[in-house]
């Protein structure tokens, strides 16, 4: 096939695509298996590659860089060149974010379970593999923001401000939280040391939440939604107050999660303030794609793509409330370090981000395949009720298991010892995990149901790229 | 004490934050100001149908940034947040711990004050007592000696009437108080007496007839005298032990790291470490003793031998 300038960008796009929900269902069988040992603890024989401690970062990689990375650069590589009205640019340095992406997945899928790890949580891989990704991620700074300065519009599309931001922040993110001391070629140690690691490392931890888990999303959303439903972004003035307020409070929240520790007390109430006023700012983002659907609230009923993308709304904002209110000190006291914590992030992380994708994902393959829709738009539906079952069920059950587990270890007798014991607490929470490990079953049956849609979708698809439109003003 | 190696930081952060937080209801406030069309779009298109209606903000939501910006500097004029500024309140975490660490503690020490003057086998008779020490026991010390008291490899078992350090009241509560480091030296400290790895399978022989387990005579035989040179300094010519330095008897049936050959030969090549941290400052003298009444009462009427 010929590369014109004339022509999008669609291979990359399609790379990152299918990778995307291959990914997905490793990543998210990962994680149901970590959830079934925790349920069966002797499920491994004590095989230590296949630990839960070893497995854990696994799980966590692999959906947040594999699964959330792969959609957010087939999304952003999609939604970039359509709003710019220009070729992707350099396309050796675009395949060559797709093929060192991989190579990086691969790397995390070998090293983790060999127990080669760096240590600091959402940044466990070892320093090779930490260059390689800065090195990728440059390249991705640059085809994004190339493709941006040579748009034949003159404004640039809000999607495209997330992704960006999302795009620089995590570069910063990445570089700063991995400054590390190689001892050799697969051991390295923290630049920073004590409290200070401690910060640096949730300064980092939550800002992928912030960036790589919200911000891009929000791009996609900001693309998708409006183009599914057919109808304009809801408000352009509250996009910007939402965003610039959003990059900017973000940087600042994540001592929340070293509440009550050696971090100094100044420390903890920045985090927990910046936190409470990420509220408006995160809910300007559901607000904008939700009220996008006013006037068109009966495409709801028959579209499970717009179902998916409104319902990834609904958990954006009930993760976002519920953040607030977790990063206050005193609701903190009770629910650090339980499972609510885990109901917390997974509402996020399957609610949001995973259905968001999902949703763009659906919209994207048979236009990346040259069909008119998906191979079948039932099952599309059925992919949607399968999963949303799957998220109540996962968030419920951490959600109760979360507060009595919180409730159960502050609980003190007269004489003032501990009324529970620990392991009375993880009795107790067995039920809870067992119905998560249902409720992520189902979450994992959907990506199956989804990449057999795809695979059929992909059968005997056209995947020549399309001409490059001109700006709408052209037409005028 | 001040966060700061000098002012300028502290002035950095107070201002950063300051700026920060005024910042984000500055950005409100001038956009709120800027023109806006309801239901019309902004004129732009992208991607033939992308558009932007120029909707104001919604009133409500600007409402819930202004509050959280509001409580955020109401907050910060109360606790600490403002670099070395304490706060109103003059409120710290370390405070607030040590408060709630007085409270209790006071709560409690008439409860515990009354069984510290009590004999340790009077309390180990008092059923509230014990009750009080079994839960003490499982928040402490079942994450090393099991919930059942029954210890695991390395981790004595403190049901079965053997002690390596005594089991008399005072040592008891010495043990827990102070806490316990054993040490065993590779070859005993004497690998030429022991004759290497070949000597250590001789010793490790005898060791099992010792307590009546299948070993060969002969090695067992060479064994006993390498025995004498190397071990029964500390295990006592009779290998006995000697609970003052806490080696243990090695002619019972209780193997602390376990009894078969290969092990004893580990054992003896490696050497062992072992430590029971000590209790006395984190749980002070009254939990301490409640904890030595509930160890001697797990004992009491058990399996003796």
């Amino acid at each position: 096939m010929l590369e014109t300038q004339s022509n999008y960008n669609y291979k990359v796009v399609r790379q990152f695509a299918v990778m995307a929900v291959i990914w997905g269902i490793v990543g998210m069988a990962m994680g149901v298996f970590i959830a079934a040992q925790l349920v069966w603890p002797d499920l491994t024989y004590g095989i230590e590659f296949l630990s839960y401690g070893r497995l854990r970062p696994l799980h966590t990689n692999a959906v947040i860089f594999a699964f959330g990375g792969c959609a957010l650069f087939a999304t952003s590589y999609w939604c970039v060149q359509r709003t710019c009205h220009a070729r992707l640019f350099c396309g050796p340095l675009a395949a060559f974010t797709f093929w060192g992406w991989q190579v990086v997945i691969l790397a995390a899928a070998i090293t983790l379970p060999l127990g080669m790890t760096s240590g600091k949580e959402y940044a466990e891989l070892e320093w090779p593999i930490d260059l390689l990704i800065t090195a990728v991620w440059v390249s991705y700074a640059v085809v994004f923001f190339g493709t941006i300065a040579k748009r034949t519009v003159s404004h640039i599309y809000v999607a495209n401000w997330f992704f960006g931001g999302f795009i620089l922040a995590v570069a910063l993110l990445h570089v700063v939280n991995s400054c590390e001391i190689p001892v050799t070629l697969f051991k390295s140690y923290s630049c920073y040391a004590g409290a200070q690691d401690a910060m640096v490392q949730w300064w980092y931890g939550h800002n992928a939440v912030g960036f790589f888990l919200t911000a891009g999303f929000l791009g996609m959303m900001y693309y998708f939604v409006p183009k599914q439903a057919g109808r304009p972004v809801y408000s352009y003035r509250l996009s910007v107050v939402h965003f610039w307020a959003l990059i900017f409070t973000y940087m600042w929240a994540g001592p929340h999660h070293l509440h009550y520790t050696a971090l100094p007390d100044w420390t903890q109430s920045v985090g927990m303030l910046f936190s409470l006023i990420l509220l408006a700012p995160s809910w300007g983002g559901m607000i904008n794609g939700i009220m996008t659907l006013q006037g068109a609230w009966h495409k709801l009923r028959d579209d499970p793509i717009l179902k998916f993308l409104i319902t990834s709304l609904s958990f954006y904002g009930m993760s976002t409330f519920e953040g607030p209110m977790m990063a206050i000190k005193t609701v903190n006291a009770l629910s650090h370090y339980t499972d609510w914590t885990v109901g917390h992030v997974h509402s996020g992380a399957l609610g949001w981000v995973a259905m968001v994708s999902i949703g763009s994902i659906y919209y994207l393959l048979p236009r990346l395949f040259g069909k008119p829709e998906m191979h079948s738009v039932k099952l599309i539906t059925v992919h949607f009720w399968v999963a949303t079952i799957g998220v109540v069920l996962y968030i419920s059950s951490m959600w109760i298991a979360g507060v009595m587990q919180g409730l159960m270890w502050r609980a003190v007798n007269p004489d003032g010892t501990l009324t529970y014991s620990f392991v009375e607490a993880v009795k107790g929470s067995y039920p809870f995990w067992t119905i998560r490990f249902v409720g992520g079953l189902l979450f994992l049956s959907g990506m199956v149901i989804m990449a057999y849609n795809m695979f059929k979708t992909m059968a005997g698809g056209n995947t020549a790229d399309a001409p490059v439109l001109a700006p709408a003003g052209y037409h005028a | 004490m001040s966060d700061f190696v000098n002012e300028f930081w502290n002035w950095f952060v107070i201002l950063t934050v300051l700026v920060g937080i005024i910042g984000c209801w500055v950005l409100l406030f001038v956009q709120s100001k800027a023109p806006n069309t309801l239901g019309q779009t902004t004129g732009h298109v992208w991607d033939e149908t992308l558009e932007e209606y120029n909707n104001p903000m919604p009133k409500w939501w600007s409402w819930l940034f202004v509050i959280t910006v509001v409580f955020s500097l109401g907050y910060l004029a109360l606790y600490p947040g403002l670099g070395n500024y304490p706060g109103a309140f003059g409120w710290t975490s370390a405070g607030q711990h040590k408060a709630e660490v007085e409270k209790v503690d006071a709560a409690i020490k008439p409860l515990f004050d009354k069984y510290l003057k009590m004999d340790l086998k009077a309390v180990a008779a008092d059923k509230e007592a014990m009750e009080m020490g079994k839960r003490l026991y499982l928040t402490y010390c079942m994450q090393c000696h099991g919930s059942d008291a029954r210890g695991s490899k390395g981790f004595p078992n403190l049901a079965d009437g053997d002690w390596l350090y005594g089991g008399e009241p005072e040592q008891l509560i010495e043990t827990i108080s102070n806490g316990r480091m054993g040490m065993m030296p590779a070859y005993g400290g004497n690998p030429d007496a022991v004759g290497g790895a070949a000597g250590a399978k001789e010793v490790a022989h005898y060791v099992r007839s010792l307590s009546g387990l299948a070993n060969d005579s002969l090695l067992a035989a060479k064994g006993k005298e390498k025995f004498a040179n190397a071990c029964a300094a500390c295990h006592g010519p009779d290998a006995k032990g000697m609970q003052a330095m806490g080696a243990p008897n090695l002619t019972d049936k209780v193997w602390l790291y376990g009894g078969s050959e290969a092990t004893i030969v580990e054992t003896i090549t490696k050497g062992r470490q072992n430590k029971m941290p000590a209790w006395k400052e984190f749980l002070g003298e009254g939990k301490v003793h409640v904890l030595a009444a509930y160890v001697l009462s797990l004992s009491a009427g058990g399996d003796k031998k």
